[in-house]
Formats: C-alpha cells, sequence, structure tokens
C-alpha cells in the first residue's frame, strides 16, 4: 500500500518498526559490549508516534540542553537518523568510552569523537536491522554533532517529518551499563517513498 | 507584570500589553512577530517550512511560513489591528548541524528565513529587526509593551532586537 503521510501507520505495521527497534537494539547493545569490554544491555525499546508540537518536550523539555548526533541515509534508503540523549547521558557515554569519570559539562574535542563513535555504533545497528529485514542497501553519512536546546535539535528531524505529516516516529531506548543509566532516543526519519519501500518489502 | 502566553512548534498566537509571548528553543524554524506600536498587539508565528504549496500533506496552516502569516494576520485583523500600521521581527532559522554539502536538510533554516521576508514583502510589512541564521538555537520573548525582542542562546549574552 502506499502511505500518503505518516499519520496513517496501522497496528501491524507499528509491530514491525517495534521488532526493528528491538534487532535493533539488540545490536547496538552487543556492539557497544564488545568495544566498551563490559556488558551494555538496553532496554526493549518502545516504538512511540509523536505530535510534531510535543517532540521538543520528551527529553527533559524543550530547553534542556541535549546531544544530537545525524547521520544522513542513502541508498536504496534515503532520509536521516537522529540519537539524541541528554547532556548529562553524553557526558556518561563519553566517560564510558574513555575510561575517565569527570562531570565537566563542556564537551572537548576527544568526548566529541567519542560520541560520533557511539553514534556510529547506534545508528549502525539500527541500519543493519533495516538492511537484515528487508534486504536494501543502505549508504550513512559521517556523523554530525550538535550540542544545543532540546527544541532546536529536534527541529531538524521535526522538520524532515513535518513535511510528510504532522507526527515523528521514534524509539525510546535506555542502556543499562552498571548503575549508570543512560537513556537516549533514536529517531528514524525514512523519506516517505523509502518508507514506503520498507513496509512493502515486508510484506505489509 | 503580565501573563506569559506560549507558542509551540508549528503554532501561533496573539497576544497584548501587558503580557508577553514566547517560544522556547528555535532550531531551523523561523519565529515571526507581527506588532503593532499604537494598539499594542502582537502576534506570534512559530514555522517549520517555508512553502505549503511545495508539500502534499499541509493541514495544520501554521506549519508553514505562507499559510501560517495568513492566518495570523487574520487574527490579528479580526482583533481591530490594521495591516498597514504593522511591522515585523525575526528570529530563527539556524542551521543546527554542518554539512558539508549545501544538501536540502542543511538549508532548510535559510530557506525559512527566506519565506518569511518574501511573505512579509508581499504584504507590504516591514521588518524592522531581525536575528536569523548562524548555527544555535533561540529562545525568543516578545514584550508588545516595549516592543523589545529578547533573544536568549546557550553560553550567550541576553540580547533584544
Amino acid at each position: 500500500m502506499t502511505i500518503e503521510s505518516y499519520n496513517d501507520i496501522t497496528d501491524t505495521q507499528y509491530d514491525a518498526l517495534q521488532e526493528i527497534g528491538s534487532i535493533g537494539a539488540g545490536n547496538a547493545s552487543t556492539a557497544l559490549s564488545n568495544m566498551l569490554n563490559k556488558k551494555v544491555t538496553m532496554s526493549r525499546p518502545k516504538v512511540m508516534m509523536v505530535d510534531l508540537a510535543k517532540l521538543s518536550d520528551l527529553i527533559g523539555g524543550p530547553e534542556e540542553p541535549i546531544v544530537g548526533i545525524l547521520i544522513t541515509l542513502d541508498g536504496s534508503i534515503k532520509g536521516m537518523m537522529m540519537f539524541a540523549m541528554t547532556q548529562a547521558s553524553g557526558r556518561r557515554l563519553a566517560n564510558l568510552v574513555i575510561g575517565q569519570d569527570t562531570e565537566n559539562m563542556r564537551f572537548n574535542d576527544i568526548d566529541k569523537s567519542a560520541l560520533k563513535e557511539i553514534g556510529n555504533i547506534i545508528t549502525g545497528a539500527y541500519m543493519n536491522s533495516i538492511s537484515m529485514m528487508t534486504g536494501f542497501n543502505i549508504i550513512s553519512s559521517v556523523p554530525h554533532l550538535a550540542f544545543d536546546m532540546a527544541a532546536s535539535i529536534l527541529s531538524v528531524p521535526a522538520i524532515e517529518f513535518g513535511k510528510m505529516g504532522d507526527k515523528a516516529l521514534l524509539i525510546d531506548s535506555s542502556f543499562d551499563e552498571a548503575a549508570d543509566d543512560i537513556d537516549g532516543y533514536f529517531i528514524m526519519i525514512p523519506d516517505l517513498e523509502s518508507y514506503d519501500k520498507i513496509i512493502s518489502k515486508l510484506g505489509l | 507584570m503580565g501573563k506569559r502566553i506560549r507558542v509551540g512548534m508549528a503554532d501561533l498566537n496573539i497576544c497584548s500589553a501587558p503580557d508577553s509571548i514566547i517560544t522556547l528553543g528555535l532550531g531551523s524554524c523561523v519565529g515571526i512577530i507581527l506588532y503593532d506600536r499604537v494598539s499594542k498587539k502582537c502576534g506570534m508565528l512559530h514555522a517549520m517550512l517555508p512553502d505549503s504549496t511545495k508539500i502534499r500533506n499541509n493541514g495544520l496552516r501554521a506549519k508553514f511560513v505562507d499559510t501560517g502569516l495568513e492566518d495570523l494576520l487574520a487574527m490579528l485583523e479580526k482583533e481591530g489591528v490594521r495591516r498597514s500600521s504593522l511591522v515585523a521581527k525575526v528570529a530563527g532559522g539556524a542551521t543546527m548541524f554542518n554539512f558539508s554539502s549545501s544538501s536540502e536538510i542543511s538549508g532548510i533554516g535559510d530557506r525559512n528565513v527566506d519565506a518569511a521576508r518574501e511573505c512579509l514583502k508581499k504584504y507590504n510589512i516591514s521588518i524592522i529587526a531581525e536575528d536569523t541564521g548562524k548555527d544555535y538555537g533561540r529562545t525568543v520573548e516578545f514584550y508588545p509593551e516595549t516592543g523589545k525582542f529578547e533573544i536568549r542562546a546557550v553560553g550567550r549574552d541576553v540580547t533584544f532586537i
């Protein structure tokens, strides 16, 4: 079927997205565990359709300082992916990768490359799960990083969703590594044509 | 002190002194203020996209600069404000992620600001102040009592335009 906008997603399609999310999360936690050499688990991700106007309230409120890692997609599937988390979570993730313990909220170049690497791993894991389920070849850009207010950073995916409808599709995923809780949102934004392709390939 | 009226993303509203009108964390979206100095009435639009005619799914009119401004003008005129006495202030339209290539995505902030300028010109409303572009988000609040437009950004001094 052809989908006019994201507003028209059915329950079955929703389940398929949830499945993509679960496999993606599984891949991501394995990749992170290997990289950090310690067990990182990810809770079963929640797929959500959110009104565009409410998107910026999700991660601690519109003015909450967050980190956004954005990757653009090309190949059979076009669009973008974003992994967003509070800067506090970003700090903990960077610390884990670098093996340091600081609460300094200024991110230096090493922190930034650590976060980009994490972004690569997480978005790559989700991309592989989509590739696996659909057989599509997806090419991703290098990760782009931004630190700013939640509403400002989320305006970028919101605008892309805005071209197609009034809702945004996102996957809420949280990592558990010992006591450190790292909560992040994975936002998948295939363009409408690519979304159609994914859905029809999954036979929905 | 008046009330503070909040405008969300793809949203618009009007406000009169002594109240103020605010939108939080404008990124690539554009915030447009229409202001009548005499009656001290104003309106704010927080639009996400430049042009409703380019998009199939365009039911939510405040999402676009063109249809949003049309509706905001209608609301103000219903309040007795004359179009000829309105001036505009524009903020936002940042490029939040810096891509090396000039892609569709990275240019959206600029295109939103361009659309705002064009649309306002069409209505013969002059822009008397602007804080647009660059690469950071802005929280903006307008006070119709004084006509001041307050711009706040992370790690920067507060400015009034």
